[in-house]
């Protein structure tokens, strides 16, 4: 399959392209920019005027609820929400059910999602066995099966030997730790943050220490046992701070932060709004407004859609028994763009954000239109809207705290290994 | 600004919380509980208001109090009662919340009086009822206490007609408490100038100040000169643990002594939302003494709940 993609604006922030240029496409690769290989005839021909044309993107973390939790969403379904979403990578977690803690598991999830061929996986492996916070997994086999790195997803480490033994082995093979920063005992029963809105309604709060002293622990560790980390889901003014000074103390340090955490805070919540129920909790205007800017100034790194569908019935229930999280795949370029548009990002900052630097993350190879580069493209209108509906939604998940709004940022192809995984109006 | 608890006409529809409910309402609600004080006294004790209506008590939490002073208050109004305690029924079959109201529903109740250990649970079900069935928050986790907020202010209107020349104390668990914040948006939506909340650090929810109290952590200070006492009830599980060190030091600390009563104004009056453990946040002596105010507290209840259901069942020509 030979495609040729016209007249669109073509911008590639791992090689700081920004440019109108036409890109042709053979074999899974990426043959020619600007110019066509000597004798290319194009099966295909995408006319891409008024529309960006962008490595795909890369998401730092995607529930795809496989295996164990299909009631909630299935491969199938969630890979399809990527492509719609112009998604081709995306690292999944391991809180599955049974967790992905054995080299078995991974190969048979690779082989699964290949088999869909809408996207690639890469599973982060559980950092304990279980996630039980007690005994080290087999990292370098998990590696060797399919892992980029290890986290303990939402669960914690409460004791400090063994987290701090979990930093050391992963070191020991310079292995990245993918860790939310959340102090266990000050999280507990929380279900909303720790300030005026919880206090009025009436919800156990999460302090904002909660984040900060986790963080402290953390970048302590790593430092002392030169650990490579990402902090995932940054939600605290506070926690931009660290990380700004742990980066210029030179720690091998990177962080990202949700797309719901960008725009929404705890007055979200309103009378007592079971979709705004997150992990961690939404907090103050003060911290969205130091997420913003730190994701401006580079010390957050990426943005993800921390993409986690839940059934309907889970959400069905008084606000501190439904089940935490957003569906977010098919959210995560258009919020990306508000973002930016409400802080004077350029595009091509921003989908740096969502693509080579989250590869980057993950040491792996994608998020750039290299030449001979896999051909992982999306193709989007940045100024056409869409109004998120249950229907328009492919993921199974249909809850997200943004239903019934307008989006910037229209998908209408995506591309993995050169072929359309994805083709919208 | 959107409100669950209005119709389209700013007509109570449901009662979940006193916040944001506009002045007016409340007034209407404290108006009316005043006619219905006059049959409670009657010999015969019923007007005819909910006949043929279907009240259903539908407690997810234990109750005993608060169930029977509102079906006592249903009765009144000539409705028929049903009461249900989940908590030992569906719940612990699996049923959900949802599927226990729509039974209900099934069964053509009019309108439901919930009390649920989770907060926000009455306005998860005020979502989910259909149009003609009125939800009455009988207290949700620690989030609101509506009718106890409004026999409060009530009994405080009874015994302080002038509400905008009040100093009142809030003394005790705010934290676990959706009577406090009941009460505080009761009294700051009718115009008290100023509510204080005194109680050690682990007993305040975080911006506590923000409800639009003042905070003090001494009692003998927070206590000078306040027309009206609020005492609040200390769960036996929070005595001695992370929040406390133990019911005598809290006794010593924040118990209403008559000592410490001697600092408010000399006709102040003490309230307590009930049941008291005597010699933890009150001592026996204020609670029985000529300035308590809490027995009265129980019969104005009834009224008040009387009121509630006869304003959402549409229209009480008083």
């Amino acid at each position: 399959m030979k495609i040729h993609i016209k007249n669109g604006r073509l911008i590639d922030p791992k090689n700081k392209l920004d440019t109108h240029q036409d890109l042709y496409i053979a074999a899974g690769q990426i043959v020619g920019i600007g110019q066509a290989p000597a004798g290319f005839t194009a099966n295909q021909t995408i006319d891409a005027t008024g529309m960006v044309v962008a490595p795909g993107l890369v998401d730092l973390s995607a529930r795809l609820r496989e295996p164990g939790d299909e009631y909630k969403a299935t491969l199938k379904s969630e890979l399809q929400a990527a492509a719609a979403g112009g998604i081709t990578s995306l690292a999944c977690p391991p809180d599955t059910e049974p967790v992905l803690d054995e080299p078995g598991l991974i190969e048979m999830l690779k082989h699964r999602a290949w088999q869909h061929n809408m996207a690639r996986i890469y599973p982060l492996g559980a950092l304990t066995r279980n996630l039980d916070g007690q005994t080290l997994s087999e990292m370098y086999q998990l590696t060797e099966a399919g892992c980029v790195g290890f986290t303990q997803a939402d669960r914690p480490i409460v004791d400090t030997q063994v987290l701090w033994r979990a930093f050391e082995y992963a070191s020991t093979f310079n292995y990245t730790l993918f860790l939310r920063p959340e102090e266990h005992f000050l999280a507990r029963g929380g279900a909303a943050h720790d300030g005026e809105v919880a206090s009025r309604l009436g919800l156990k709060g999460i302090p904002s220490a909660a984040e900060n002293l986790a963080i402290a622990s953390i970048l302590r560790i790593a430092s002392e046992t030169k650990t490579k980390v990402h902090l995932c889901r940054l939600s605290t003014a506070e926690a931009v701070d660290q990380v700004r000074q742990a980066k210029a103390k030179g720690l091998p340090v990177t962080a990202d932060v949700s797309t719901q955490h960008l725009h929404l805070t705890e007055h979200d919540i309103g009378f007592f709004n079971a979709h705004a129920h997150l992990k961690p909790p939404l907090r103050t205007t003060r911290d969205k407004e130091a997420l913003c800017k730190g994701l401006k100034d580079g010390t957050i790194d990426a943005v993800c859609s921390d993409h986690t569908p839940v059934d309907d019935d889970a959400k069905l229930l008084p606000f501190a028994e439904s089940e935490a999280g957003a569906t977010g795949l098919e959210l995560l370029l258009p919020l990306t763009l508000k973002w930016a548009d409400l802080y004077k990002a350029t595009l091509l900052d921003a989908l740096a954000k969502i693509t080579c630097i989250p590869a980057q993350i993950l040491g792996i190879a994608s998020g750039h239109l290299s030449l001979h580069a896999a051909a992982d493209i999306v193709i989007f209108d940045p100024e056409q809207t869409w109004q998120v509906t249950p229907g328009q939604l492919k993921s199974q998940g249909k809850n997200t705290p943004f239903m019934g709004l307008e989006m910037p940022g229209k998908v209408h192809y995506t591309l993995l290994n050169g072929h359309i995984t994805y083709h919208g109006h | 600004m959107y409100n669950p608890q209005l119709d389209q006409h700013k007509k109570l529809k449901h009662l979940l919380t006193i916040e944001g409910l506009p002045k007016a309402t409340l007034l209407q609600i404290l108006d009316t509980a005043e006619t219905f004080i006059g049959v409670n006294e009657r010999e015969v004790k019923k007007v005819p208001l909910l006949r043929g209506k279907t009240v259903c008590n539908l407690f997810f939490e234990n109750s005993t109090r608060t169930r029977t002073t509102f079906e006592i208050a249903a009765k009144r109004l000539s409705a028929d009662v049903l009461n249900l305690n989940v908590s030992t029924s569906s719940q612990s079959k699996g049923e959900t919340i949802l599927d226990t109201v729509n039974n209900l529903i099934a069964m053509h109740s009019d309108m439901f009086v919930v009390r649920h250990n989770q907060s926000g649970a009455a306005h998860f079900i005020a979502q989910h009822v259909p149009d003609h069935i009125s939800v009455i928050n009988a207290g949700d986790g620690r989030h609101a206490h509506p009718t106890q907020g409004l026999l409060d202010v009530f009994t405080i209107r009874r015994y302080k007609p002038d509400m905008h020349n009040l100093r009142v104390a809030i003394v005790g668990d705010v934290l676990h408490s959706r009577v406090a914040r009941s009460e505080i948006h009761a009294l700051t939506t009718l115009g008290v100038p100023e509510v204080r909340v005194v109680a050690p650090n682990t007993l305040l929810p975080a911006d506590v100040h923000k409800l639009g109290v003042q905070v003090f952590h001494d009692m003998q200070a927070g206590l000078k000169d306040v027309d009206v006492v609020m005492m609040l009830r200390l769960q036996n599980e929070r005595m001695s643990g992370a929040l406390l060190p133990s019911a005598q030091e809290y006794f010593k600390t924040y118990g209403l002594t008559p000592e410490k009563l001697a600092l408010a104004k000399p006709d102040a009056i003490v309230m307590h939302p009930g049941p008291m453990n005597r010699g933890v946040e009150i001592d026996s002596r204020v609670a029985d003494g000529a300035q308590s105010v809490i027995l009265p507290q129980v019969t104005y209840g009834i009224a008040i709940r009387m009121a509630v259901m006869a304003l959402l069942a549409g229209g009480h020509n008083a």
